[in-house]
């Protein structure tokens, strides 16, 4: 085809279309060309010149991440020529930085340490000291600046100018003494700003929130999906110790590119809560008692059979497959009601990019819960709760008139996360939140998205959908339970059509749309 | 973070900015909109306007200027930074600029400047006069090297400026 | 002519006619003196047939580069349909250069002319002159020029009745070399911080507010009128050396020398003469040691290769250094040449824009090394890292102003390893004051 080009990189051969810049054809050939200001998402002002590559029959280096591909170019990442240029570049970034490594919180995750490590020199030649100083900066709530550190990478301004367009920082001075201001009496607390952390390739934008709470080497980072609201952003989840210490993006070019909000990045503590249900109780002689799983399926199976009507009141933020699952075992029953709770909030677009907003639909699965038949208007369920046989509240916390409605049903199970000492259900069955379990959500574009375990539930909690399954295995013979979330999902397919015959190895890490449904506004 | 000009004595307060860009002013600057396919381009010259106004360029007139042309105080506030000729504190009722680059060091620009710290009673680059009236300041090549040693007091472009000439210039400027 | 000197008989005087001559300031005072025919002769042909009067004429850029000028207009593209923009560059303000000074506050309609010539033939209908802020006096005189320009119809929508418009807008900088890169003073002039831009684009192609733009210095404009008036061929003519070179030069001829002044000579003169006999040679009791011919941003001349050059581009490239801007500084023995390299290390590190890595830390690192070997607190190895750090700055960057910095400090550690032995072995230098 005419508009596709071939160079080789490394003397790896690759083929792009034309007009791919030779940084991103190295990516295909499976070559990083080191780089600051370069970023995917932002325009490229090729002013770090860590990317400068040898192109055979060019005078001179060239910057990777401006420069076009051409047909039977030959270009060297790791020649010598590039090699001692980034050395050069290394060496001077050095000069005017604090070798602050052992208090710094980037150290471990630090793109200016990989790079010297890689490719930089053992020692500095440096020696007219003192640095300079100057003191850290507050930028606003969550952001510190931190100007020593500060490499000029211009990668937060661009950020702020392009991508949330609120040009609230600058570049000030010139030559050495260049620092990034932000504009007096202002603030950065634009709802995306917390990015500016992550795409400092140093740590000269810090999170306070985050401040010398964990080493970046001690971390366990999962991949999962931002429960904050329907926009569905792909989330790495970081754990110290089975705590969770942060939430970071993760790049998924059709969602979220490489960003997220900061109600979502900041929301997470809740994954952390120890007033959790960890055993599964029994109401005898009006006490909870603790019993076991066994016991406990036993009599839920119990519940359900004795059924004719029930309704399922379920958290937006409850997996696919445990909305899935729930609601297919209330069918049981005979008639069920279902419906799922989604806080609403404001909107707060990211402009840059199309269609990325913090949504007003606060529930990453609000989509899912529709898909999988949760399609009652939640008042009219909690008044059916009053008449129903069963209810069954998935992950809820209900407010205290919400809890008066539900009293009046005969019959409550809780699937819960959380302790309750309003009403006594007849079964509390702990559960896992979606950060101690794997489960998909689907989003508010109807594109369905993995997330994975990242810690352990507490105590015997279970994933729902495991918990109804298994229950809904016991009503009947010849009946299997899913035996993973894999096979939970695999089997929804059966029931709800659009995900007919999709299982979890077609929806790698960054999802799959699904055929376009009728517009699920939210 | 500040410029390293030092600030002078007497302090203005940032309360009560009174706009720069009204009446006369205003009218001068519009004037320059045909001249230009944006507004933005209006940028530097908007700032002389209030450097002649006002004597500096504070953080109020930075957010004035950014309103009257549709720009942000940030952006205003990173060109205002990036040009050596804007002040971003009160300086002296003079300023006077003294260039000691290569070819005026070499003839005799050290002496000068020696000369006009010492007569303007500023003592330190930098620095304007206990009584507020002069500001010295070592600036890059003027572009009058042949002329040496060029010194600029406000917007009077002096030549072949010595040593023993400096009282008297200065004498020139109340 | 060497204003504030006399003329020197070995001066071919065409662009400095006029230095020192109040009256040939004004509208009337140019016209009478033959000004404006070559705008109303250049209105007669069509736009290609003036371009090809210049790049005929072999006029190359004046403001360092040396670009042959005529080629550099016919890149403008020819049918785009967008507007065309002639940017003039009087942003002088490489050390050792200050003769578009003197053009701009002498000749005013000089330039006015030849500016509006060039955007007739780059079909440009607005040039902007873009002035450093700290020429105060030529800002005021080529203000009341312009005004009479439009007064009299040399400029405006209707130029001398041609029906062509020719909008001539003054730019005021504000305090920075890097804006006389070209890139660089469209971003001021479109009101941002004044970045060198990456090429390509072309500023041809996109350049100021994005449209096809050339950008041409002082000198450049003010010869194009001459040209139209005694034809290509003259102008060819004029050429003592190498082919390439044609045309008088303005030689801003500072430093150590007993004339300074801006000295006018067919390109290809001697530059002995140059400096020993039109500047007057050195003072009483010196020796001449060293030349920096560009301006400050080429390597240093020692005096052999500078009594033995030819003044024009490929004379000097010969001799290992470039013409640049011919801004001549001339240094004698009595010079601390580490001191002068150290303080242009210094103008350099406070002018570089602080976007490239190699130039906002090297520029800075540099000149504290040298501060440091001023100090007696020098080694051998510093020499060594200076001429890395020199080669870093070399070739990788957005624009030249690195490589600028790095030549004379190269340049100086080659030719002139004596004067930085002599601080190695613990001098210190009287001249740090308030470094």
């Amino acid at each position: 085809m005419s508009d596709l080009v071939t160079l080789t990189i490394d003397r790896v051969p690759v083929t792009v279309p034309k007009g791919t810049t030779i940084i991103e054809a190295a990516k295909q050939a499976g070559i990083l060309v080191p780089h600051y200001c370069y970023h995917p998402s932002l325009s490229a002002p090729a002013l770090c010149r860590m990317c400068l590559v040898e192109v055979e029959k060019a005078p001179k280096l060239m910057p990777a991440c401006v420069t076009a591909v051409a047909d039977g170019q030959v270009v060297h990442v790791h020649g010598d020529t590039a090699l001692k240029a980034r050395e050069g570049v290394l060496e001077l970034l050095l000069i005017n930085h604090p070798l602050d490594c052992p208090i710094c919180d980037q150290a471990g995750e630090c793109e200016l340490q990989n790079f010297v490590f890689q490719e930089g020199r053992a020692g500095t030649r440096y020696a007219e000291y003192p640095k300079r100083f100057n003191p850290v900066e507050e930028f606003g709530p969550d952001v510190l600046y931190v100007p020593n550190r500060c490499i000029l990478c211009t990668r937060c301004v661009r950020f702020m100018d392009e991508l949330a367009q609120d040009e609230v920082l600058n570049v000030s001075e010139r030559g050495d003494r260049a620092y990034i201001g932000i504009a007096p009496d202002q603030l950065l607390d634009h709802p995306w700003s917390g990015n500016v952390v992550d795409l400092c390739p140093v740590g000269s934008l810090i999170s306070k929130d985050f401040l010398h709470k964990a080493r970046a080497w001690d971390l366990d980072k999962t991949a999962s999906v931002c429960p904050g609201c329907s926009q569905g952003c792909n989330i790495t989840i970081d754990t110290r110790d089975e705590v969770v210490v942060r939430l970071r993006p993760r790049p998924n070019l059709e969602v979220n590119r490489h960003f997220m909000c900061d109600h979502g990045r900041m929301d997470y503590r809740w994954m952390n809560r120890g007033d959790r249900v960890e055993a599964p109780l029994q109401r005898r002689d009006d006490r909870m008692q603790a019993i076991d799983w066994e016991s406990a399926l036993d009599a839920f199976v119990d519940l359900v059979a004795a059924a004719r009507s029930a309704v399922v009141l379920a958290s937006g933020r409850a997996s696919t497959e445990s909305l899935g699952w729930t609601r297919g075992l209330a069918i049981a029953t005979g008639r069920v009601t279902a419906a799922v709770r989604v806080p609403r909030g404001g909107e707060a677009p990211l402009p840059g990019i199309p269609n990325l907003a913090l949504r007003a639909e606060r529930a990453p699965n609000g989509a899912g819960a529709r898909l999988a038949g949760y399609d009652a208007e939640w008042d009219s369920a909690l008044a059916a709760a009053g008449s129903a046989d069963l209810t069954l509240l998935l992950d809820v916390e209900l407010s205290d008139q919400e809890a008066d409605a539900v009293r009046r049903c005969k019959t409550v199970v809780r699937l819960a996360t959380l302790e309750e000492d309003r009403f006594q259900a007849e079964l509390v069955l702990p559960v896992t939140t979606m950060a101690e379990e794997n489960g998909t959500y689907l989003n508010r574009d109807h594109r369905i998205q993995r997330f994975l375990q990242a810690r352990p539930g507490p105590g015997m909690a279970r994933p729902a959908w495991w918990v109804a399954a298994e229950t809904w295995s016991r009503l009947a013979e010849g009946r299997d339970a899913p035996g993973s979330a894999a096979e939970a999902f695999a089997a929804l397919g059966q029931e709800i059509e659009e995900l007919a015959g999709l299982r979890y190895e077609e929806l790698g890490l960054t999802g799959r749309a699904l055929a376009p449904a009728s517009a699920d506004a939210g | 973070m500040s410029s390293p000009a030092a600030p002078a004595a007497a302090g203005h307060s940032e309360q009560g900015h009174q706009p720069v860009f009204a009446g006369e002013t205003l009218r001068r600057l519009e004037a320059l909109f045909p001249s230009y396919p944006t507004k933005q381009a209006c940028l530097l010259p908007a700032l002389w306007m209030v450097q002649e106004a006002r004597g500096w360029i504070s953080p109020a007139a930075m957010a004035e200027v950014a309103e009257v042309l549709g720009l942000t105080p940030a952006y205003v506030k990173g060109v205002v930074t990036f040009y050596t000729m804007y002040h971003q504190h009160p300086v002296g009722r003079h300023f006077i600029q003294v260039c000691t680059t290569s070819p005026c060091h070499l003839r005799g620009a050290a002496e000068v400047t020696r000369a006009l710290l010492q007569h303007t009673g500023c003592e330190e680059l930098g620095r304007t006069s206990q009584d507020g009236r002069f500001t010295v300041a070592e600036v890059e090549c003027l572009g009058a090297c042949g002329f040496v040693t060029p010194v600029l007091i406000d917007d009077d472009f002096i030549e072949s400026v010595t040593p023993d000439a400096v009282p008297g210039l200065l004498a020139r400027y109340d | 002519m060497g204003y504030p000197h006399p003329p020197h008989p070995r001066e071919t005087v065409v662009l400095s006619k006029y230095f020192g001559d109040q009256a040939a300031r004004t509208f009337e005072g140019w016209t009478g003196r033959g000004g404006y025919a070559a705008l109303r002769r250049a209105l007669g042909m069509t736009p290609g047939e003036v371009v090809e009067i210049v790049k005929a004429s072999g006029l190359r850029g004046r403001g360092g580069a040396g670009f042959p000028t005529g080629l550099k207009w016919s890149f403008m593209p020819k049918n785009s349909g967008k507007p065309h923009y002639l940017v003039c560059n009087a942003d002088e303000s490489e050390p050792g250069t200050f003769k578009d000074r003197e053009i701009l506050r002498w000749t005013p309609h000089q330039l006015i002319e030849g500016c509006a010539i060039a955007a007739y033939s780059i079909g440009a209908e607005r040039c902007y002159i873009y002035i450093r802020g700290e020429f105060t006096e030529p800002w005021r005189v080529m203000e009341t020029a312009v005004a009479e320009a439009y007064a009299a119809n040399a400029l405006g929508e209707n130029v001398f009745g041609s029906g062509r418009r020719i909008e001539m807008v003054l730019h005021r900088g504000a305090g920075a070399y890097i804006c006389g890169e070209e890139t660089a003073m469209m971003n001021s002039i479109e009101g941002r911080r004044g970045n060198p831009r990456i090429k390509p684009p072309f500023p041809a192609q996109a350049g100021l507010f994005g449209m096809p733009t050339t950008i041409n210095n002082v000198e450049t404009l003010a010869a194009v009128p001459h040209i139209l008036n005694q034809g290509a061929d003259w102008y060819k003519g004029l050429c003592l050396g190498n082919p390439k070179s044609t045309g008088t030069k303005l030689f801003s001829v500072c430093g150590q020398v007993a004339k300074p002044g801006n000295y006018e000579v067919t390109l290809g003169f001697p530059m002995r003469d140059l400096i020993h006999d039109l500047a007057g040679g050195m003072r009483p009791g010196r020796t001449l040691r060293a030349v920096i011919p560009g301006g400050s941003s080429v390597p240093i001349m020692n005096r052999e290769e500078a009594e033995s050059a030819l003044c024009d581009y490929e004379g000097i490239v010969e001799k290992g250094s470039m013409l640049g801007s011919a801004g001549f500084i001339v240094i004698d023995d009595s010079a601390d040449l580490v001191y002068e390299i150290y303080r242009l290390a210094k103008f350099y590190a406070h002018e570089s824009c602080a976007q490239c890595t190699q130039c906002r830390e090297g520029t800075a690192w540099t000149t504290r090394i040298l501060e440091r070997i001023l100090r007696g607190q020098g080694k051998p190895a510093d020499l060594d890292l200076l001429l890395d750090l020199a080669d870093h700055m070399t070739g990788k960057t957005i624009c030249v102003l690195s490589d600028s910095c790095a030549a004379p400090v190269v340049s100086g550690i080659r030719k002139f390893r004596e004067d930085f032995d002599r601080y190695l072995s613990g001098a210190v230098s009287p001249a740090l004051v308030g470094a």
